[in-house]
């Protein structure tokens, strides 16, 4: 049984092990669907569980212990799994969404010289996210968490030669390292006030000391959220996503969309039994995620690059999903986040397929949508998979989107006013965004050669983003207004009022989104709009979203640097070698003081012997 | 012992200090080298007095033999003979004076000791003579000493091929 | 006094005027024989002793001390006629490149 539980984690593990060890003798088609079809089983026995929740009548959750791991004193860890309901949903999530894309990455990757590596690493991220969702206390999720952020760093620094993309790795792995930190001190936080990391132990404590623990409970909830602002990028740490867009497009759509970056969504999900103890972190938790949501909204309605466009929307999003756990609509949250996974996954492999469609000429960069336009008829496919995408992100029904967000929505109006606006308008600005990114990428006449010349991608590529498509449209279907399946299906750890459609609400959002879109249509069509707006002013302040990356290199990076400098060249060169030289210095003096004595002459040495010899002689006759 | 014996001693005691004396102050290298055979050879006949006959042949056989003809071969060899006498460099300008003092006290220590350490340690009247001939140093050196003989052997052809390996050109 | 004490005496006389043969000698050559006189001077102290005890060890030691002299001799001379070569010199003063 405990294998059975493991395998999901441990097939992907046999993957990297067999490509790994024979991968250059598979070549490349082999290195591909073989690290594609281990994915594709542990999709299958995550089904299986799913199934075997899903049969018991009260959906306990499947929990072994793998290994012992720690055992020291009150500290006890073990490497246990636990599938329940929430994390099911997310392995489904993981596995499947990872599937798709590693099959994708097939056609994708194609005659990358580093094939192999990339599907090494890709499986390595599977396993690793795995473990994240399937532990069953702080520790194992922690080391997931861990886990999932070194791939995420080898993945977004694959093309490491050029400095640009190794820059982006970096800044990724430091930023996420701040929350991290946050996230260490709540594990320790936790471990204090509990004496366990144990989810069960620690969420039973919970209920049954409850509002005992308000002010412990502030203190690590604030700490765990601190952890998910880092891998979840909302503000203040949200820098690193857009440039993570610096790996290939598949590891965009998988790791920095669909999965790890719903990592910290999922923990502060699990751990809601101790957010709802700490209204005040609940406060922070929802400003920050519509705080986040509007500005890198409004910030992807400036980006010229097409993955840049989808990276801002993506921690926008994210930013809904945190607001409405901030509101205490998880269930919102993560069905926002289940929805999100297929549209903003589907988004991002179409926007790759027109990368690889566009890149046939080496002096146009085929990211910038300036260089692009009407490729609509040359990519049909695609196309159709952008349109999907993109209006169920800009909330239009009945796509899955428009479910998911009008629930936060709705969350968020009957909840808190300043947050309901914060994410209303974003879900203006979003429409207004996706709008803008269709029609510049697709509609119009192509502005370069290389858009002229553009042709659909092959089948193992538009095949996973026909699936995904399918997820997008009928996403919805999941949780349906007024208590749908996730709904029941969280039930059991997430005990929740579930509302009913607003009609107003929706209608007035839904009028407004298309409004957007149909606004966005006339602004942009004359594309050269797009280049002229981000020259200056409010586009060049929105096109580098508000400045925080300026202000972090003024206010951290460079007193950083000043630090670095002085310890450098003042106390590196003057106090560290000075004392080193020093001593140095001082034995140089004292072996001048001595070296007359080794003259180097054979006969002085032998006066010495014999000076030696008498002493010792008289010693002995003398004295003795 | 006699006092044709003391005569003995006193005479071959003389020539070996001579000769000792010739080694030390001779210009030429082969006089040097002749010096030390007859001192050799003195030292053979003292050893005859104190009852070691072995070891007289093996002084002679050995030293006065092969190693100083070894000596004066390489001296031969060198055409190292004459010793023309050089300035000391500054290092051992008060080499001279120094080495006669220390050596003095050297011989006074010595001295020192043989006259206090006569009293503390009498000698038996009548020490016994044991048997010296070169079969019964054999059995020595094949009984006790067996092990020792061993490593002195395998030392001697440690230095045999190293003299090769060392005077082999380049 | 007695032939012990005096044949002992000669035996430091004659190291005594070794010791000064090493340190006031140039040659190389020479000073290996002043070397091997004051060996010369430490055997006969042990001949001395051993007849003065009664005790062949003294002898057995004697002899081991020429063995290794033979080996000793073997290789400084293999050793001077090596630095002979580069030299062209028996002259210890010239060989002070290990000056401080």
């Amino acid at each position: 049984m405990e294998l059975f539980v493991a395998s999901p984690i441990l097939f992907p593990l046999l993957g990297i092990l067999l490509n790994v060890l024979i991968g250059k003798k598979l070549g490349e088609r082999g290195v591909g669907w073989l690290a594609s079809t281990v994915v594709v089983a542990s999709f299958a026995v995550s089904l299986a569980l799913f199934a075997q929740v899903a049969g018991d009548s009260e959906h306990a959750a499947v929990h072994v212990k793998v290994l012992p791991w720690i055992s020291a004193g009150p500290l006890q860890v073990s490497w246990g799994l636990l599938v329940d309901p929430l994390s099911s949903v997310m392995m489904l999530i993981v596995t499947g969404i990872g599937a798709l894309i590693h099959i994708y990455s097939i056609g994708y990757m194609h005659g990358d010289p580093h094939f192999q590596r990339f599907f090494v690493y890709l499986n390595l991220f599977i396993a690793s996210m795995l473990t994240l969702v399937m532990a069953d206390n702080f520790l194992v999720l922690f080391v997931g968490w861990e886990l999932v952020g070194l791939c995420s760093y080898l993945l977004i620094g694959f093309w490491f030669t050029e400095l640009k993309n190794a820059a982006a790795g970096r800044k990724a792995f430091v930023v996420n390292r701040i929350g991290d930190v946050g996230f260490v001190l709540g594990i320790l936080a936790i471990f204090v006030t509990f004496g366990s990391l144990d989810f069960a132990e620690v969420f039973k404590a919970v209920k049954a000391q409850g509002g005992a623990l308000a002010a412990a409970a502030g203190v690590i909830t604030l700490l765990l959220f601190i952890g998910a602002t880092g891998k979840s990028a909302q503000i203040p740490l949200f820098v690193w996503l857009p440039d993570a867009m610096a790996g290939p497009t598949p590891v965009s759509a998988l790791i920095h969309a669909a999965t790890m970056v719903t990592a910290g969504i999922y923990m502060m999900t699990r751990a809601h039994a101790l957010f709802e103890l700490a209204p005040f972190t609940q406060q922070i938790v929802a400003l920050v995620g519509a705080l986040t949501a509007l500005v890198a909204g409004t910030s992807a309605l400036r980006q010229l690059d097409i993955k840049r466009v989808l990276a801002y929307s993506t921690v926008s999003q994210l930013g809904f999903m945190v607001a409405a756990a901030g509101l205490g609509a998880y269930v919102a949250s993560m069905f926002h986040l289940l929805t999100h996974a297929f549209f903003k996954a589907l988004l991002f492999l179409a926007a790759g397929s027109v990368i690889h469609g566009m890149g046939h000429d080496r002096h146009t960069d085929p990211q910038d949508m300036r260089n692009m336009g009407g490729l609509a008829r040359r990519m049909p496919v695609t196309f159709a998979a952008f349109v999907i995408g993109g209006l169920a992100l800009a909330g239009v029904p009945p796509l899955s989107g428009f479910f998911s967000k009008d629930e936060i929505l709705l969350a968020a109006f009957t909840h808190q006013p300043l947050t309901f606006l914060l994410l209303g308008a974003t879900a203006i600005v979003t429409a207004l965004y996706v709008g803008r990114q269709l029609i510049l990428v697709f509609l119009g006449e192509p502005r370069t050669a290389s858009a002229a010349h553009a042709h659909e991608s092959p089948a193992v590529m538009t095949a996973p983003l026909i699936a995904l498509a399918v997820g997008a449209v009928l996403g919805g279907a999941l949780n349906l207004p007024g208590g749908g399946w996730l709904h029941h299906w969280l039930e059991p750890l997430i005990a929740e009022q579930a509302k009913p459609l607003n009609l107003p609400l929706a209608a007035f959002f839904t009028a407004l989104s298309v409004l957007a879109l149909a606004v966005a249509g006339w602004m942009y069509r004359r594309p050269e709009r797009a280049a002229r707006e981000v020259a200056r002013g409010v586009g060049l302040f929105l096109a580098r979203a508000w400045r925080i990356d300026d202000a972090y290199a003024q206010v951290v990076v460079k007193p950083f640097y000043f630090i670095s400098t002085v310890c450098a060249q003042v106390v590196d060169v003057g106090l560290v070698d000075g004392a080193v030289n020093g001593v140095g210095d001082v034995f140089r003096r004292l072996a001048q003081l001595v070296r007359g004595l080794q003259t180097g002459l054979v006969r002085n040495y032998g006066l010495v012997m014999l000076l030696g010899a008498v002493l010792v002689t008289a010693y002995f006759v003398v004295v003795r | 012992m006699t006092m044709a014996e003391w005569a003995l001693l006193v005479l071959l005691g003389a020539l070996s200090l001579a000769s000792a004396l010739g080694l030390l102050l001779s210009r030429n290298a082969v006089y040097a080298a002749l010096f030390l055979v007859l001192n050799f050879s003195v030292g053979a006949v003292i050893y005859l007095l104190f009852n070691a006959p072995f070891l007289a042949v093996t002084q002679v056989a050995v030293y006065a033999g092969a190693i100083m003809v070894l000596f004066v071969f390489v001296i031969m060899l060198l055409g190292a003979e004459r010793l023309a006498p050089a300035e000391n460099p500054p290092g051992l300008a008060y080499q001279r004076p120094l080495a006669i003092i220390l050596a003095v006290a050297l011989l006074a220590v010595a001295a020192w000791a043989l006259l206090s350490g006569a009293q503390i340690e009498p000698s038996p009247s009548v020490a016994p003579r044991p048997d010296s001939s070169p079969q019964a140093m054999g059995m020595w050196l094949f009984g006790p000493y067996l092990l020792p003989l061993q490593v002195v052997a395998l030392l001697l052809l440690a230095a045999m091929v190293g003299a090769l390996v060392l005077s082999r050109k380049s | 006094m007695d032939a012990t004490s005096f044949v002992t005496f000669l035996s430091a006389a004659l190291f005594v005027i070794g010791a000064l043969g090493v340190l006031l000698r140039r040659s190389a050559l020479l000073i290996f024989m002043s070397v091997e006189l004051m060996l010369n001077a430490a055997n006969l102290a042990f001949v001395t002793f051993a007849h003065r005890w009664g005790q062949l060890d003294g002898q057995v030691t004697v002899f081991f001390i020429m063995t290794i002299a033979a080996a000793e001799v073997a290789v400084g001379l293999a050793l001077i006629v090596t630095i002979f070569r580069t030299k062209r010199s028996t002259s210890v003063d010239e060989l002070a490149q290990l000056r401080g």
